[in-house]
């Protein structure tokens, strides 16, 4: 059997002290990701640190933020009143996400930590350069109908399979991380990172860090909102391609946008030039399609996934479309 | 306690058992000293095991035995030559990648999942190919005649037709994928006896493969196999897998239980083989069709050939007289196939109707006029009157549920924002069987009826089918009236396959319980008692507990002189999203022509689960395997998109309901396959009414919708 030692704490604090003393621990949240990746074989942590018991859970309003536990269950955030009246666009984001039961379980961290869902990398058989660098990418060539178009590097094509992070990108989150010093921010969007030269890593946290709370700052945008999620079935399936989109509107004219993409990247994908551009504007279908279009530069298929050239423009339009038409 | 508690007549006489979980699957089963057996795969998709490395298994903890090519426990038939080529554990060679190599039984399930990660396995690896387009296109690659061809009148007549066309089809590979797990526990005993716990569609046939397997006699093996978690087919046969266990617990003299993976489950219990597909039709100006050729490819392995009734549907569905088909067989490196739901009827549906839509649309008909217009009304291929046929009648009832008068005959004429909707239907028809079957019947004192066979309940509702046909002759109420199965002592009974079982089983019910009140009936009139004197009178006033009767039953001429099949009638609803390409299913219609409907919610329920498995043929279901590596990418739940309730509708489920007057004395056909077949065809039908795009290739993802 291939041992490892299960450890429970209550403090965050205590959490980071066994997470750096041994290099090969790992904290255990729900677990919907870590644990199937422990049965195929793809990780083997030493320690399990579980975290489920430090209180984390909150989501509250201090001042202009709202602060959420990385230990709120995913459906704890999707369904509060709190989110669903001042963040909706999360709450829609998080619901598409998944099934109701792993919801249930599934932490914010753990959301946010989760690793790709590429068959290559889940299988142990296959070459993967994120599961073990240096064998290659078996989907460059192979299987890449689920895979990146923007930012793909020579080593890896994967694609960050988050919903929840889609909208947390867009709603400009900053996510606050501790070690045994003191807490720090990342801003979410800088939170996760392109595969580059060293496709193993997802994200820019550091090895003896761990997440604490989200604090997404205060907006107008719980009015023109959309979180459209295209995948292969109606539920229970990861993004061909999503948008998350969310605009405030003064006589028709945009004034506030945010507009991000999922299933498209390494990482939640921003598109910055398409709310430069839709900013001033009204909000019109040609102005939509127009941003959309902005969107697309650079964008690159391999193959499997060159149908994504033409959804995620399409999909950003009819994103855009439905926030523009909700009441 | 009380096995049933109906509220209404038609309930699932097993329904409480199975929502309370007291219904027990053969994984369920603890027997003393059991032990785990876990299958180790290969990695490589074809070869030699040159080296395998035990050791390590071996050592680890809890471990009772590693069992392998290296250390064949004897099965007599292996040991001979010749037989098949896949004989688990008698062979080094690598057919294709996941193929069982070794079992490692263990003291527990964890133990023996953890050993088995610890065997190595050395190859000597050899080119293969997993690609069925390319193998059909090698010119050296084997094609296999998997069925003689088929000619009546001029070959290719279409060719020559006043309007023509030729359009290709592909369907991918799909995988069963029930709920429930594959596998099985062995236990062998002394003096080579064996009982096996098993998930089958077949006891008899189960024990039968045992005992060639192993030579011994059928009667030292008892198969039991009372609840099944789905089978869609997979269960027809005994896989290597379950010799693979048996051979684990004679050689180790102890119970060993196996559960395959999820992964497993696409590599060691077979799936629906890919299929190509070539329809070429040809019509007057009329509408008449003129021509039909009908050629088709099926997949199989390099090991076993596996053929099934991809191009029956062509030779008597429409009226025609000049009609051709061919199919030949693939063999790639990959497992053997085997029948799924509606099978190969199923596949040559989604072709066949797709073409007749597609040469509606070329005429400019309404696709409903077009199949009436085409409508044979007796058999051309056999030359027999069908034994019982309401097509038209159910064509009517289904367009008035749909709302077909909604729909534009021009394609993408109905626009809403940016979904577009359209509709579609399609024919689906399979064999009405029936097979020969024996059932005892137990009638007692006490007011109540047992009746027993060797058959299968993989879900349909067997048992509530049986206990209405006897209700309905012997008028003793349902909770009176038990009916036992799947345990290999009981009368003998074809395995559950091909939606015979209602009418192989149900007509040796009908004639135990015809003869049950026969012998009540003399009874009575030997002990001067009144002729409609009730039974348990008749009984008691006779000292008798009860009588037993047991009856084989199979058909008889009546099948040499008619034509006899199912039919159903899907309708589909779909909106299809112009810029995302997202199609979805939004209403359905199915009406089932198969005679008596004996058992009314079961029979729904049948249609409903056609209807959805129809959905994931159609819109979701593709094991997708990489080429370069002969191995699966999608082999799980979050990948292998089975449909979930979201993509499923409200099914309007109608039944024609009127007896066949010659199939069996229940005038019941089978309509486990209907429920199924064509549903796909009407899917991709309506999805061009909507759009005007004409998808050939399943499933319709959205990919395929924006391409
Ligand atoms: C079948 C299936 C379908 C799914 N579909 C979707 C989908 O459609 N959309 C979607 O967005 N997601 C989907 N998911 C993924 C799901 O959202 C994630 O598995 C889940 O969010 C992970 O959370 P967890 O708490 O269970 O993480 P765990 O599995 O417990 O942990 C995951 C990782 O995060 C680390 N971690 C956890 N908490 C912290 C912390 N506070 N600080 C630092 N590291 C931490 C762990 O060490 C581990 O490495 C699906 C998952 C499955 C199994
Ligand atoms: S895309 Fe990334 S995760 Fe997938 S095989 Fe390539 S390197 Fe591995």
């Amino acid at each position: 059997m291939i041992n490892f030692q299960y450890l429970r704490t209550t403090t965050a604090k205590s959490a980071i002290a066994l997470l750096v003393k041994d290099k090969n621990a790992k904290f255990l949240a729900g677990g919907t990701n870590l644990i199937d990746l422990m049965k195929r074989g793809v990780t083997a942590p030493e320690k399990l640190i579980d975290i489920n018991h430090v209180p984390l859970k909150q989501i509250e309003q201090i001042g202009n933020k709202i602060h959420i536990g990385a230990l709120a269950s995913n459906s704890a955030v999707a369904d509060s009143a709190l989110i669903k009246e001042k963040l909706p666009l999360l709450s829609w984001a998080l619901q598409a996400g998944a099934s109701a039961q792993l919801r249930n379980v599934a932490t914010v961290g753990g959301n946010m930590m989760q690793r790709t869902r590429c068959s290559y990398f889940y299988d142990t058989e296959m070459p993967c350069n994120k599961r073990q660098p240096g064998t290659g990418c078996g989907a460059m060539e192979g299987f890449n109908r689920m895979h990146a178009i923007f930012g793909a590097s020579e080593k890896c094509i994967a694609v960050h399979p988050s919903d929840m992070c889609v909208a947390l990108t867009a709603l400009d989150a900053e996510v606050v991380v501790a070690n045994a010093k003191g807490e720090r921010k990342i801003p979410f969007k800088d939170f996760h990172r392109l595969a580059g030269d060293t496709p193993q890593l997802d994200n820019n946290l550091k090895a003896d860090e761990m997440i604490i709370r989200l604090e997404i700052p205060m907006n107008n945008l719980a009015k023109n909102y959309h979180y459209l999620k295209v995948r292969d079935r109606a539920s229970y399936a990861f993004a061909l391609v999503s948008v998350a989109a969310a605009f405030e509107l003064s006589n028709n004219k945009i004034t506030d946008i945010r507009l991000a993409m999922g299933g498209v990247a390494h990482k939640p994908w921003r598109l910055t030039a398409s709310e430069n551009f839709l900013k001033g504007k009204e909000a019109t279908l040609s102005n939509f399609e127009e941003a959309a279009q902005l969107a697309m530069k650079d964008a690159k298929g391999f193959g499997g996934n060159d149908f994504k050239l033409k959804l995620a423009p399409n999909t950003i339009i009819e994103g855009l479309n439905l926030a523009k038409s909700k009441v | 306690m009380e096995k049933r508690v109906l509220k209404d007549d038609n309930d699932r006489v097993d329904g409480i058992l199975k929502v309370t979980g007291q219904a027990k699957y053969f994984a369920e089963y603890e027997l003393p000293g059991l032990t785990y057996g876990v299958l180790v795969t290969s990695t490589i998709t074809k070869g030699k095991i040159t080296a395998l490395d035990t050791k390590a298994a071996e050592k680890a903890p809890g471990v009772i035995a590693v069992i392998s090519h290296l250390n064949k426990p004897s099965a007599a038939a292996y040991e001979q030559e010749g037989g098949p080529q896949m004989k688990i554990f008698y062979t080094d060679k690598i057919f294709y990648n996941g193929q069982p190599i070794a079992i490692v039984v263990a003291n527990t399930f964890e133990r023996a999942t953890h050993a088995a990660s610890l065997v190595k396995a050395t190859y000597a690896k050899e080119d293969f190919n997993t690609d069925f387009e390319k193998a059909l296109k090698d010119p050296k690659a084997k094609k296999l005649q998997g069925q003689a061809d088929y000619k009546r009148g001029i070959e290719n007549a279409y060719k020559t037709a006043v309007v023509k066309l030729e359009e290709r089809y592909f369907l991918p590979i799909e995988t069963h994928n029930p709920m429930e797990l594959h596998g099985i526990i062995a236990d062998w005993r002394p003096n080579n006896q064996l009982t096996v716990y098993a998930k089958t569609q077949g006891v008899k046939a189960t024990q039968g493969t045992i005992a060639n397997v192993f030579k011994i006699p059928m009667e030292n093996i008892q198969v039991n196999s009372e609840f099944v978690g789905g089978g869609f087919g997979m269960a027809l046969r005994t896989w290597p897998l379950e010799i693979a266990t048996v051979m684990a617990s004679k050689h180790i003299g102890k119970p060993v239980k196996v559960v395959i993976t999820r992964m497993q489950m696409f590599t060691m219990v077979g799936n629906r083989p890919a299929a190509i597909q070539t329809i070429g039709l040809g019509a007057n100006k009329d509408g008449k069709l003129t021509g039909i050729t009908h050629r088709a490819y099926g997949e199989t392995s390099t090991y076993e050939n596996f053929t099934e009734g991809v191009v029956n549907m062509a030779k008597f569905m429409y009226q025609c007289d000049n009609v051709n088909t061919a199919y030949a067989i693939v063999p790639v490196d990959l497992g053997v196939p085997i029948w799924m739901r509606g099978p190969g009827e199923a596949t040559g549906a989604f072709a066949l109707e797709s073409a007749i839509d597609e040469m509606a649309h070329a005429l400019d008909m309404d696709p409903l006029d077009f199949r009436i217009k085409n409508d044979p009304e007796t058999d051309q291929q056999k030359n027999k009157p069908f034994s019982s046929k309401n097509i038209k009648e159910a064509y009517k009832i289904g367009a008035e549920k749909i709302g077909w008068s909604n729909r534009k005959n021009k394609p993408g004429s109905l626009i809403e924002g940016p979904w577009q909707t359209g509709y579609g239907v399609s024919v689906g028809v399979f064999n009405a069987n029936r097979g020969k079957a024996s059932v005892k019947g137990i009638l007692k004192a006490d007011g109540s009826l047992h009746l027993q066979s060797a058959t299968s309940d993989i879900g349909p509702g067997t048992g509530t089918g049986m206990t209405l046909i006897a209700n309905k002759l012997m008028k003793i109420p349902v909770n009176k009236i038990t009916f036992e199965l799947g345990d290999s002592s009981l009368p003998p009974a074809p395995s559950q396959g091909g939606s015979a079982t209602l009418s192989t089983v149900g007509s040796a019910v009908n004639d135990v319980c015809v003869a049950l009140k026969s012998a009540i009936a003399e009874l009575a009139a030997n002990s001067n008692m009144d002729a409609t004197a009730n039974f348990v009178d008749v009984l008691k006033k006779n000292n008798l507990p009860q009588i037993e009767v047991t009856k084989e039953s199979q058909g008889g001429k009546e099948r040499d002189n008619y034509s006899m099949y199912s039919f159903s009638i899907h309708f589909v609803q779909v909106k299809v999203h112009a810029l995302t390409g997202v199609v979805k299913v939004s209403k359905i219609v199915s009406v089932g022509d198969s005679g008596t409907i004996v058992s009314p919610k079961t029979a729904r329920s049948q249609m409903l689960g056609g209807a959805v498995g129809g959905i994931g043929m159609a819109l979701t279901e593709e094991s997708i395997i990489d080429h370069r590596y002969g191995r699966y990418i999608n082999n799980n739940f979050a990948d292998y998109h089975v449909p979930v309730n979201a993509d499923v509708p409200e099914i309007d489920v109608n039944f024609i309901n009127k007896p066949d007057p010659y199939i069996n004395p229940m005038g019941a056909k089978g309509m486990g396959e209907i429920a199924l077949i064509g549903f796909s065809a009407a899917v991709a039908n309506a999805v061009f009414n909507a759009t005007g795009k004409r998808i050939r290739t399943l499933p319709i993802t959205p990919d395929k919708i924006l391409a």
